[in-house]
């Protein structure tokens, strides 16, 4: 099912100049994406870099309002329609995709590469489907409008997809409609619906966040599955540590709409280098250990975005706030710094010190 | 079940040793359940025929203990929300009986329920949909005092505002309305209000679920705190078996309406015995990118079967591994194979010793799989 279906493709994809930027497959440099609203500017995302390689994997985690769900959105393009019409949302920021900047690029171009280029799995498949649509009527739709093919193999190729993401009797089950399937099962459909173009960048936002433990295993098995078959990049947006764990080459941490730190997923779990790493990894219960010692929490709660903190966004809620000098914390905005291999850290704390801090401090108590 | 022990069981304790199937040596149960069954009908046409009933709870034995943390987990729809709003009687159960300190309070009248309601107090999951948005923190934190009649020392605004300092708020919050605050902030006002009228026994329906991981383990922690300060008794009910590993002393797993494994939260966790909770625990994701690839993860297929109609026998056998004919024929019974340690399962795990009274016979061994029901 991969390539026999490429046929169309081929050609639209062809890179047209790839001569302009970067060798990456992904590459995001400096991306804003600011609301204006009657009590100000909201700064989702402020100043975001990354990039991404086919076939890897990238997972952002951050609490509900870091930004990150802001920048997957700002990525396939779905915040442009708003900015034509009432509420101006500017995006400022390059995003290449394959060799093409999208940022700047028109909306139809960026249409056509939507669904085809990339896909989206969205958190809540019941609101992501449409009610009244059979399943398959809409997967069928997904197909036609980037190929050329009449109903009949679109279908076959719906068919096809269903029986892929692992829905029982897929040839029954396409007429099916969302109701009539399980949180579990509506979630393979959109997987399916994301998947039927081959996309070469597949979003997850908090695919399984809806889903119970045993369902969200089977998904999470399936998503690795479906990425070594296709060969796709995949970015997986999430709060939840754990499953970034189970899936993600590198992780990217984000606060207050900006990255604190970037790297390789292991050594960002096994020598995270920013305080608000730690708070993260401090607060979380663990399955795996018999600990009945207190969490430990960061304290105070997320920024506001229309109001970030000065400085570093972290300050007011970091244990170590003070221990740079000259204030340089609250005046200063600290740049990403690389640390060795790789791994980004955005901290004014000298490394030998947050070295230091985690190797004594920190790792003991998790 | 029910022995119908009244009043005085609690002030006898000795007597409490020869009450049989329980675990030897307990205190007196705060909270007593036996046979605990909830069915929701479902009607149809005009008259209102009824065609069938959502086994929501059906048949649940549990005790809870003064000053234990009893956790209760379990996927969507396994019934453990209808539960907690069964033992703080805001639902009517259908069948089976709760005794509060000794006292049935199954089928009490609302009026005759109020003066146990100060003993027994819910905290909700949803910090938004929770909190009156057009009443102040003053008034929601006050209500319970209102209802109760009961003025408590130094009058109720004093109360109130010791109440917030209580659970890490400021006292000139006196007069804000919800929407000023956070999530975090808005579940600690609904801790605030459940603690008012010192309750003895707090049933917590997924407090935590709707925070962030930071926000999450603040609250944990200062329901921690105020186990300890206040002595109180816990309920916590909750999918997330991190959480729930966190907090409890013990522990149920419940799977469409039943309670398949109650046992402590050392052994639950180290050696689960029925495969639904070893199945549960493995599928957990772990936050430690090195162990991805060590970990024999079940995977369990299919979805829960649904409550309407559920299957006989063991309700997990469709999607069990190891079931067998019997599976399909008997109900396994919830026993103790170990002290303290309860499982409704033919054919537990990690059962070493062969277990006294569930005899596994080993039918086809291996090779009648389970026909998983898609």
């Amino acid at each position: 099912m991969t390539d026999s279906s490429e046929d169309t493709k081929g050609t639209a994809a062809a890179a047209p100049e790839k001569a302009a930027q970067p060798a990456a497959f992904l590459d995001v440099r400096d991306l804003k994406v600011h609301f204006p609203t009657d009590d100000g500017v909201v700064k989702s995302v402020d100043g975001l870099t990354f990039s991404l390689e086919k076939g890897k994997t990238l997972g952002i985690v951050g609490e509900s309002g870091s930004g990150k769900s802001v920048t997957s959105l700002a990525v396939m393009g779905l915040h442009r329609a708003a900015r034509q019409q009432r509420s101006k949302v500017t995006m400022s920021g390059e995003i290449w995709l394959d060799g093409k900047e999208l940022v700047s690029a028109d909306p139809d171009e960026v249409r056509r590469l939507r669904g085809r280029e990339m896909a989206m799995i969205f958190q809540d498949p019941l609101s992501a489907l449409h009610p009244f649509y059979s399943v398959g009527t809409q997967i069928v739709e997904a197909y036609r409008v980037h190929h050329a093919v009449d109903k009949k193999t679109a279908r076959k190729r719906a068919v096809e997809m269903l029986d892929r993401v692992g829905i029982p009797q897929p040839d029954k089950r396409v007429d099916d409609h969302p109701h009539q399937f399980s949180g579990g099962m509506r979630q393979r459909a959109m997987i399916a619906m994301a998947l039927v173009n081959n996309p070469e960048l597949l979003i997850a936002d908090e695919p399984t966040t809806a889903l119970d433990v045993t369902v969200q295993a089977q998904i999470l098995d399936l998503i690795r599955d479906l990425q070594k078959e296709f060969g796709s990049a995949v970015i997986i947006i999430t709060h939840d540590l754990g499953v970034v764990a189970e899936l993600a080459d590198d992780l990217l941490v984000m606060y207050g709409g900006r990255c604190v730190e970037r790297g390789p997923a292991e050594k960002v779990f096994s020598a995270p280098q920013h305080p608000y790493t730690w708070g993260l990894l401090g607060s979380m219960p663990r399955i795996d250990r018999d600990q009945t010692d207190r969490l430990i929490p960061v304290k105070g709660s997320p920024p506001s975005l229309i109001n970030v903190p000065s400085g570093c966004a972290f300050n007011p809620r970091c244990p170590y706030a003070d221990v740079p000098e000259d204030n340089l914390t609250r005046t200063v905005r600290p740049e990403l710094r690389e640390v060795g291999g790789g791994h980004f850290s955005a901290c004014h704390l000298p490394q030998e010190e947050r070295e230091r801090i985690w190797t004594e401090e920190i790792a003991p108590k998790l | 079940m029910t022995d119908t022990t009244d009043d005085q069981s609690k002030k006898i304790p000795l007597q409490k040793g020869t009450e049989a199937a329980k675990a030897p040596a307990d205190p007196a149960p705060l909270l007593r359940v036996r046979g605990l069954v909830r069915h929701f009908p479902i009607t149809k046409g005009l008259l209102k025929r009824q065609t069938g009933a959502v086994q929501a709870v059906d048949g649940i034995d549990f005790d809870v203990r003064p000053g234990e943390t009893l956790g209760v987990v379990g996927e969507s729809g396994c019934g453990k929300s209808t539960m907690g709003r069964l033992i703080t009687r805001l639902d009517e159960p259908t069948g089976g009986s709760i005794e509060f300190q000794g006292r049935d309070i199954t089928h009490l009248s609302p009026g005759r329920l109020r003066p146990m309601r100060r003993d027994v107090q819910m905290i909700f999951q949803d910090p938004y949909g929770s909190l009156n948005p057009r009443h102040t923190i003053g008034g929601i934190v006050s209500t319970p005092f209102r209802l109760q009649g009961v003025e408590p020392e130094g009058g109720v605004k004093k109360e109130v505002q010791r109440l917030l300092e209580l659970v890490g708020l400021s006292p000139e919050h006196y007069n804000r309305y919800p929407h000023e605050f956070s999530g975090g902030q808005r579940q600690r006002i609904g801790i605030a209000r459940a603690l008012a009228l010192k309750p003895k026994l707090v049933v917590a329906d997924e407090p935590v679920s709707a925070l962030d991981v930071s926000i999450q383990a603040q609250v944990v922690n200062l329901m921690d705190d105020l186990q300890e300060e206040l002595g109180l008794t816990y309920v916590i009910i909750a999918h997330d078996l991190s959480v729930i590993r966190h907090v409890s002393d013990r522990i149920a797993v419940m799977y469409l309406g039943k309670i398949v494994e109650l046992s402590d939260r050392k052994a639950l966790y180290e050696t689960p015995m029925h495969p639904y909770t070893k199945a549960l625990l493995s599928a957990v994701p772990v936050p430690d990118p090195k162990r991805r690839t060590q970990r024999d993860r079940i995977l369990l297929k299919g979805d829960v079967p649904s409550p309407i109609d559920p299957p006989s026998g063991c309700r997990f056998r469709t999607r069990c591994w190891k079931a067998t004919e019997v599976c399909a024929t008997t109900e396994p019974p919830l026993v103790a194979l170990r002290t303290g340690h309860q499982v409704a399962c033919h054919h537990p795990e990690n059962a070493g010793d062969p277990a006294p009274a569930a005899a596994p016979p080993a039918e086809g061994p291996a090779g009648s799989k389970a026909s998983t029901g898609e």
